[in-house]
């Protein structure tokens, strides 16, 4: 396994092309072609602002103004890791040919899926820089160094999980289904649309368990809230646990890899 | 020297699940709490049984064998792409599998852009790519579409791109599975004109193919796969003779078989089709109206009976398959039930299209008949069988000087006809190729009867 592990250094260049031929043929042919990759978060952010500030005005406490920014610093990481894990349950499927017919690193697939999102996730935050400007919020440059750090422990944990679920697709196609719906209670049981403290008290427990919680904790303490980042603990435990999730991921991923020419 | 290819005793084994099996999903696996079971298997086919040979450095190994003999999957084993039960296998150098040209191809891209992506794919960087990039694009005779998306390529043209591309990704091992069979053909010729530079620069290529002329000619050895298992190696020449002898041996029992099969479904006195005209007292079966139509059967009054048929190759024995130019007969046993003064035989051949090759009869041949009675023997004798390779079919009959059937045996006996020669068409005049001084040949003119 550690050997496969190290080898995937060794496809650096494949994956960077593969990232690149991932990007350019998602917008080929539509009109607006890469704009769309800020035109979705912004779309997005536009019909949950419109739903919780217009439709539901006083659902949030009004010292989370502005509420369409919290929800933004969560929505577009969020975004990121539903979609790396929905389009990685079809990505061997799909890349079947290759599996099948070339000698081909299977892992690569989920990663490139993985990292071409993550080139999404970068291009919206843009949007996100200029609505932090907009409203002029007080950002800690020193407190901005975690970003990069939480970033990494989600790229961690979202390969571990992208590894796992499109290695077990191979051989349960429903998982495919059953992803959706599990994501989008993820999404309702991670404080991205209603801050952590507004959660009942008795639910805490169950929300502390979730990791996603505490990635969105993070990217909000560090992009919205004033003060300092008071929730490094938990992402230090939340590192460590990322790595035993890719590590994990990898072995049912390494384990099943012979099966997969068989079963694509 | 070490060899380039080290197969040592190999054996693969599929799984294959039945159909309840093949349908479990997730939910029913935790439900059944199996799920670990039904990632095992449980009926297995073995495609490979015990496989071991050697390729040396500089050899071009040629692998024939029946479909589903195990040759593809033998060959994606020594690719890497899926990995045998048992046995080891030891590639020495860069390998590059021809399985499907353009495997990873992405049609929204250019053909340019697909170009790096498959070349990094098959294990060259980039800067190799684009070292040999001018070649491909050439190789491929692509250089004014190479800017369009890959979707809009003609299905030739997504093939010469990825073949380009895998042969230049220049491997010291070169796998190639059943490729040139669908080129164009100046496509597959300049296939071949490349896999002969190969052998000049003493790479190994192995190839797996159903060409038994092409392992004749390009290769230096031979395997014939069977069943999983090696049934012969060695010189191409001879295996591939021993491949061809054991075809024609399947080929007589299937066909053999078949003819039994057509012969039980007509079996004497067994009304034949619910549309049998009873009112016309001419047919006691189902006599087509257009005796032409190629659609086989049995019918007649059987007054005069065809109770048995054998075709007889050169050497008197029976069979089913014969070689160009051999001496056949075919022989019918006959009874009258009653003594007959008005009787014709006759005898037809029809190829696989169903169109008449040759017919005649006694009555054609102005044999004028006498008196049949009791058992006897009717043998229709050809000195050489002049017909081009294919299978036929046999017309056999006996009816009366105007035509009413005694015992029509339509369609019901085949054989097969082997030729060297691959001409074409349904009759082959006896002939022979002259040339004025100027014109050359590196071989003689092949003789007519070969």
């Amino acid at each position: 396994m550690f050997h496969n592990l190290a080898a995937l250094l060794r496809y650096r260049g494949l994956i960077q092309t593969l990232v690149t031929r991932d990007l350019k043929a998602r917008y080929r042919g539509s009109v607006l072609g890469f704009f769309w990759s800020f035109i979705n978060p912004l779309l997005l952010l536009l019909i949950y602002s419109f739903v919780f500030t217009t439709v539901l005005p006083g659902i949030h406490p009004p010292e989370m103004e502005p509420y369409a920014l919290f929800m933004f610093c969560g929505i577009l990481p969020w975004t990121w890791f539903s979609s790396s894990l929905l389009e990685s349950s079809g990505t061997l499927i799909a890349g079947g040919n290759l599996i099948k017919k070339v000698l081909f690193p299977a892992e690569v697939l989920p990663i490139v899926t993985v990292l071409a999102n993550m080139v999404h996730f970068f291009l919206g935050l843009p949007i996100l820089a200029l609505f932090l400007i907009y409203y002029q919020r007080p950002l800690d440059p020193i407190e901005l160094l975690w970003f990069p750090f939480i970033v990494l422990v989600q790229l961690v944990l979202t390969t571990g999980l992208a590894l796992l679920v499109s290695a077990l697709t191979v051989h349960f196609r429903d998982i495919k289904d059953l992803l959706g719906n599990l994501l989008t209670l993820w999404f309702f049981a991670t404080p991205i649309i209603y801050p952590m403290q507004q959660a009942p008290e008795n639910m805490r427990w169950a929300l502390n368990l979730n990791p996603m919680a505490h990635l969105m904790i993070s990217y909000q303490e560090v992009l919205f809230y004033v003060g300092p980042h008071g929730h490094w603990r938990w992402l230090l435990t939340l590192a460590g646990m990322a790595i035993v999730v890719f590590l994990g991921g990898y072995f049912v991923f390494d384990r099943l890899r012979d099966s997969f020419a068989e079963e694509v | 020297m070490k060899p380039a290819i080290d197969v040592v005793n190999i054996s693969k084994v599929y799984r294959r699940f039945t159909r309840q099996k093949q349908f479990a999903t997730l939910k029913s696996a935790l439900l059944k709490g199996s799920l670990v079971r039904d990632l095992q298997p449980d009926e297995t086919f073995p495609a490979l049984r015990g496989v071991s040979f050697q390729v040396p450095k500089g050899c071009t190994y040629g692998v024939i064998g029946r479909n589903g003999s195990g040759k593809s999957t033998l060959l994606k084993c020594v690719a890497g792409i899926s990995r045998p039960n048992s046995g080891t296998i030891t590639v020495d150098g860069r390998i590059s599998a021809l399985i499907e040209l353009g495997a990873g191809f992405h049609p929204e891209i250019s053909g340019r852009e697909n170009i790096f992506i498959n070349g990094i794919m098959l294990g060259l960087t980039k800067k190799e790519v684009m070292r040999r990039f001018d070649e491909i694009v050439e190789f491929a005779e692509m250089q004014d579409f190479i800017d369009a998306p890959v979707k809009t390529y003609s299905s030739g043209m997504y093939m010469r791109l990825g073949f380009a591309v895998a042969i230049h990704v220049d491997p010291e091992v070169l796998l190639i599975d059943e490729v040139l069979a669908v080129g164009d053909q100046g496509f597959t010729l300049k296939c071949l004109d490349k896999f002969a530079e190969f052998r000049r620069r003493n790479r190994t290529i192995l190839l797996v193919t159903h060409s038994l002329d092409l392992v004749e000619k390009f290769c230096d050895q031979a395997l014939w796969l069977d069943k999983g298992q090696t049934k012969a190696e060695g010189e191409p020449k001879r295996v591939v003779a021993s491949y061809i002898i054991d075809v024609e041996k399947t080929e007589e029992v299937e066909l053999s078989k078949a003819e039994s099969a057509r012969l039980a479904a007509t079996a004497s006195g067994a009304p034949a089709a619910a549309d049998a005209r009873p009112s016309d007292p001419a047919a006691a079966g189902d006599a087509p109206t257009d005796m032409f139509k190629a659609t086989e059967g049995r019918w007649g009054t059987r007054e005069l009976e065809i109770t048995g048929v054998t075709l007889l190759g050169a050497d008197g024995q029976p069979g089913h398959v014969f070689q160009y130019g051999e001496a056949v007969r075919v022989q019918m046993n006959v009874r009258a039930h009653h003594a007959l003064k008005d009787f014709v035989f006759g005898f037809g051949i029809f190829n696989a299209d169903g169109v008449c090759c040759y017919g005649t009869n006694t009555n054609l041949e102005e044999l004028k008949p006498d008196e049949i009675s009791g058992e006897g023997v009717v043998t229709f004798e050809i000195d050489s069988l002049k017909l081009v390779e294919g299978t036929y079919r046999l017309d056999l009959a006996a009816h009366k000087l105007d035509g009413y059937p005694y015992d029509y045996h339509r369609l019901l006996y085949s054989f097969r006809v082997k030729s060297r020669t691959k001409d074409v068409g349904i009759y082959r005049p006896d002939h022979r190729w002259t040339f004025s001084p100027g014109i050359r040949f590196k071989t003689g003119p092949a003789s007519a009867t070969d």
